[in-house]
């Protein structure tokens, strides 16, 4: 197996709020290798943005990294301050985020937006501008269009333009936060296939998505997280062909097909108040499966098979 | 004082203009411009509208208004025309000059606060709002006093007046563009700090300092309009709208009625006039996002 070119060891990252500290992400721990196309999968609120914000050092307050490490290409990014994480971001790592119609800045071209982030990191203008030229013909978009103003463009567009910032750098890891969510199904399927090529090409990408089907489409590895921990990790082919975790059963069940005739189940009751997760397994108040040891003693993560690690106790003595 | 004035005026405004419907926006920005534009065109090109000297008698004692003296004379003898075209002068360069200074101070300061926060945004804001509390009419006068009579002086002394309005629009707005997407993305693309400030929220600015100019120059007309009626701006004798409106009011009751009436025109016309782009551009702002 190669280098893992992500390496998230043991994160916790806390919001500070006045009500209570909400514990965002609790103690997570992963790592994926380069070329992957990784998804981080879950419900609102458990955790997955925040993970991923971490992962740019982009916590916003009042949150902040209570403990462990995330290391990219073998570079801790939680040691990096200052001007050293300002070059981190666009060079080692960038995002791209949900909305297209709120992330590109309305009064400037769309140019000159992916063209600073190259200059800014030191490329030469004019390099800056035949490389943009370069982007954006290889993310489908006519060149004459680093002269328009973003509202002069549709929303998939948008969009490519920001993963044309994104990518701009050359970056070894891409977070995606939802990238498709703000756009219709036609477009999601070209955006995803755009993010799909630059995996095949080697960059490393991490998709943060609540849609497991899109997940299952797309995705190399799945991560599935729940109230702050992460429940399963594994391979595609593992996670949504045979799912370990109920939880993760659960989120399948829960989404509908357009061929499947019974209705999609839901998962009975709401994710817990991070600022008091209950005992034990933080799922155990939702799950059909729940024991005694649930309610009293929090999993840790097992490697049910290689490659494929589950966090539940119906695993931990090697019973199915 | 200045400022409820100012609401008023634009409220009003805004109400009379509300009969040209869809496009009122563009109506009222035109408006307003072409008054200004008039208004600053007869300070520049003063001399070519008016043969008359405005400090040197020119005709009879108090007479009415004639072909000779479109707008009469004053008890002087001087032609009141020539006084309100030449006091345009000091009138554009009062309001122009405050308004631009309070401008460059409050809108660095309020981005520098809303960008920073922390201490350096609240003791910026507690300065700013400790000036803001003064009633700014009071304030000037102050000031004005403080510094000595002298158009200069009352600049300077309303340009510290609109500094908190300059400074809170700004860090308000600041604030908002700041919680907006595109900045994180910027943030996330490893952007300085320095470029996402001056390149991504101050262009976004731009609106809102347009129209804050404006309002705050709809106050500074009538603020340097008060302050020369109280003899803190210009010397005696000198043609300023605020003086004849002073000067004059001792014969409004002996019927002389055009002593004032023309000086009083044209401080509500100019203040109008900024009214109309201010609120005109809101509108077509408004409109746009």
């Amino acid at each position: 197996m190669t280098e893992p070119l992500l390496v998230v060891d043991n994160l916790k990252v806390y919001y500070y709020t006045l009500t209570g500290i909400v514990k965002a992400v609790d103690g997570v721990s992963f790592s994926v290798p380069g070329s992957e196309l990784a998804a981080v999968v879950g419900e609102s609120g458990s955790g997955k943005t925040t993970l991923g914000y971490s992962i740019l050092g982009l916590i916003p307050p009042p949150g902040r990294r209570v403990s462990g490490r995330i290391l990219i290409d073998n570079v801790d990014i939680t040691s990096l301050h200052g001007e050293a994480l300002r070059r981190a971001r666009g060079e080692l790592v960038s995002m791209v985020f949900q909305n297209p119609f709120t992330t590109l800045d309305p009064v400037r071209r769309v140019g000159d937006q992916v063209v600073e982030v190259m200059t800014e990191h030191g490329v030469p203008k004019d390099e800056a501008w035949r490389r943009a030229e370069e982007i954006f013909t290889k993310l489908g978009l006519p060149p004459r269009l680093l002269k328009a103003y973003p509202h002069q463009l549709s929303g998939g567009q948008r969009q490519r333009v920001a993963i044309a910032a994104a990518v701009a750098l050359n970056p070894k890891l891409v977070v995606a936060d939802e990238p498709t969510t703000a756009l219709d199904v036609i477009v999601q399927e070209q955006i995803m296939e755009l993010l799909d090529s630059l995996r095949r090409q080697g960059m490393t990408i991490m998709l943060i998505t609540h849609d497991i089907a899109l997940a299952a489409t797309w995705a190399t590895k799945v991560i599935v997280m729940y109230a702050g921990t992460l429940v399963e990790y594994g391979s595609v082919e593992e996670v949504v062909g045979e799912p370990l975790h109920p939880y993760t059963r659960g989120l399948i069940n829960a989404t509908p097909s357009v061929d499947r005739k019974d209705r999609p189940k839901s998962i009975p009751g709401l994710p817990p108040d991070l600022r008091r997760p209950p005992p034990g397994c933080r799922f155990h108040p939702r799950c059909p499966y729940a024991m005694d040891k649930c309610r009293k003693e929090p999993p840790t993560l097992i490697e049910a098979s290689p490659g494929h690690y589950v966090s539940c106790h119906l695993y931990t003595e090697g019973r199915r | 004082m200045a400022l409820e004035a100012g609401r008023l005026v634009s409220r009003a405004v805004a109400r009379f203009t509300s009969l040209f419907g869809q496009k009122r926006g563009r109506y009222m920005f035109i408006a307003g411009l072409a008054i200004v534009f008039t208004v600053v065109f007869m300070a520049v090109a003063a001399p070519l509208l008016t043969p008359y000297d405005p400090t040197m008698p020119s005709g009879p004692s108090l007479a009415p208004p004639s072909l000779a003296h479109p707008m009469g004379t004053n008890r002087l003898g001087q032609d009141m025309w020539a006084r309100i075209v030449y006091g345009a002068r000091i009138a554009v360069f009062v309001v122009f000059t405050a308004t631009t200074l309070s401008m460059l101070v409050g809108v660095p300061l309020g981005l520098l606060s809303a960008y920073h926060g922390g201490v350096v945004d609240r003791v910026l804001s507690m300065i700013v709002d400790a000036i803001y509390a003064f009633p700014s009419l009071i304030l000037a006068i102050a000031l004005a006093v403080a510094l000595g009579p002298s158009p200069v002086n009352a600049a300077i002394a309303i340009a510290v007046v609109y500094v908190p309005t300059f400074f809170r629009m700004v860090r308000g707005e600041a604030l908002r563009i700041k919680r907006m997407e595109f900045i994180e993305v910027a943030k996330a693309a490893g952007l300085p700090e320095s470029r996402i400030m001056l390149r991504h929220i101050l262009p976004n600015l731009i609106y809102t300092v347009l129209v804050v100019y404006s309002l705050a120059a709809v106050d500074a007309v009538l603020t340097e309009a008060a302050l020369s009626f109280l003899g803190l701006s210009v010397q005696p004798g000198t043609p300023d709208w605020g003086y004849d409106l002073y000067y004059g009011k001792d014969f409004v009751l002996s019927g002389y009625w055009w002593l004032i009436f023309f000086p009083g025109l044209m401080i509500t016309l100019f203040a109008l006039g900024f009214a109309l782009i201010g609120e005109g551009l809101s509108e077509m702002f408004r409109k746009q996002v």
